[in-house]
């Protein structure tokens, strides 16, 4: 039998699970809609006076994306766990933090990325200035698949767990902090006109670190769960 | 030699007995320290020209504050140390620490809101060395979480030490953001403790309460490990062999 190479094992799980998605689209909807109802639940909460709104929609939008992310990102592993089919993964000769590091792609692609195309209208509904919508959806966009990697490590760690929902939020929130101040703090700087480059240099640079370092615990973690 | 070391003392019949002899003479040495600290804080050290007495609480504040890093530091390199050579030993130190430094990050933070209310004015500030304080503690709330979520205690212990290796290399990540992101959005408006050199009679009290800190850590680490060791090794032999002599 022929040997796949690594990058063909790699485009092959994320064609896998993109077709996956594809199947039970309806479910891609879900995190869409939370994140829109959560951004809605702020206004109802505060009031519609719009400079507050447009004050604090960065950070609005900021932790609905981290909530519908930390949502979505309990069926990372799930799937593949109770069929089977990450067992077999694991056998592969590929190393798994490789497969694992697809998987999250994936996941990134069809949970996260649609967020970024909401995001711009909920920018306009809490009355945000297009130039700051603009640095939102670059922090989002290099944010967010952090966000799906730090939270794979503890998808994997739970993987086992009969309760492992509101645990998962415990183990990953504190861990998204960094990204948040960072994001967050390019929002803020470009609202009063200031460089952003310090802060998305920052988020460059864990973004990279993220894809380097987090597959190798999160496959530590998966085939700990597995044994 | 010092892997045979490590691998004697490791063995769980050896670090039994072993602890138990040292488990008094460490508490001695507690009581007689803490007595000192505190006396040496509390009547001798002389009222902070600023801060009058309420400075004192740095007794016990700082030395905690010290104790809830250090502490999840040792429980990362344990529970990789464990992780890595399977010694069954490391993971209960790893998991034996997670709660005691809870306990002394918890005992920072309230502290540190004692002290900052007359210091302050407030009983929180957003300052960054508290909120950092306060996301170890989440760190810890997660570890203790994951660690009795498990139901296999040696698969939980390779869990929990992959989380705290995850955890600690976070760790300055998540300080370094807090600080830039406080000095960013609040800059001077946090009245920072600015510390003038310590006087010399303040000093040596707050180092003893730092050792003091530590051998406390460490009783309750040994007490904790060999209560954990007698529940896991339950059907070990040299168990049976320690009832028989106690009888």
């Amino acid at each position: 039998m022929k040997q796949s190479s690594l990058f063909q094992a790699l485009g092959a799980v994320i064609k896998r699970d993109l077709l996956l998605a594809y199947r039970q689209r309806a479910e891609l909807i879900n995190p869409l809609a939370f994140f829109v109802m959560v951004i809605t639940l702020f206004p109802l909460a505060l009031g519609a006076e719009i400079a507050l709104l447009k004050r604090i929609a960065p950070a609005i939008i900021w932790v609905a994306a981290l909530l519908a992310s930390l949502m979505s990102i309990d069926n990372l592993f799930r799937a593949d766990y109770d069929d089977g089919s990450l067992e077999l993964m694991v056998m592969t000769p590929h190393p798994l933090s490789v497969l694992v590091l697809a998987k999250v792609t994936a996941h990134w692609l069809v949970s996260s990325v649609p967020l970024l195309f909401i995001a711009p209208l909920m920018g306009l509904m809490l009355h945000m200035d297009s130039d700051v919508i603009g640095v939102l959806l670059l922090t989002l966009l290099l944010g967010m698949p952090v966000l799906s990697l730090i939270g794979g490590i503890a998808v994997a760690l739970t993987l086992g767990l009969r309760k492992g929902g509101a645990l998962l939020a415990i183990l990953v929130l504190p861990l998204y902090v960094p990204i948040l101040i960072f994001a967050g703090g390019a929002v803020d700087a470009a609202m009063s006109g200031l460089p952003i480059s310090g802060h998305t240099s920052m988020m460059c640079a864990i973004l990279f670190l993220a894809i380097t370092l987090t597959p190798l615990p999160t496959a530590a973690a998966l085939k700990m769960s597995l044994s | 030699m010092f892997m045979r070391f490590i691998y004697k003392f490791s063995s769980p019949p050896y670090f039994y007995a072993i602890s138990g002899k040292l488990l008094p003479w460490l508490s001695a040495l507690f009581f007689v320290l803490l007595a000192y600290g505190l006396y040496g804080g509390l009547v001798i050290a002389p009222a902070d020209y600023q801060q009058g007495d309420s400075f004192r609480i740095i007794y016990v504040h700082v030395p905690a504050a010290w104790m809830s890093m250090f502490i999840y530091v040792v429980m990362a390199v344990s529970g990789g140390i464990g992780l890595v050579w399977r010694i069954k030993l490391a993971e209960i130190v790893s998991i034996g620490s997670a709660s005691v430094g809870a306990s002394f990050t918890f005992l920072a933070l309230v502290t540190g809101s004692l002290w900052g209310k007359p210091m302050w004015g407030a009983w929180w500030v957003w300052d960054a060395r508290l909120t950092s304080e306060l996301v170890l503690l989440f760190l810890y709330l997660g570890v203790i979480g994951l660690y009795n979520g498990i139901e296999d205690k040696r698969t939980a212990s390779r869990a929990v030490a992959i989380l705290a290796l995850v955890g600690v290399v976070n760790i300055p990540i998540i300080h370094y953001s807090v600080e830039w992101w406080n000095t960013l959005h609040q800059g001077a408006t946090v009245t920072k403790l600015d510390k003038p050199s310590i006087h010399i009679d303040m000093l040596i009290p707050l180092l003893v309460m730092a050792g003091v800190f530590k051998i406390y850590y460490f009783i309750v680490l040994l007490l904790r490990s060999r209560n954990e060791l007698l529940e896991r090794e339950s059907n070990g032999k040299w168990i049976d062999e320690l009832l028989e002599k106690v009888n």
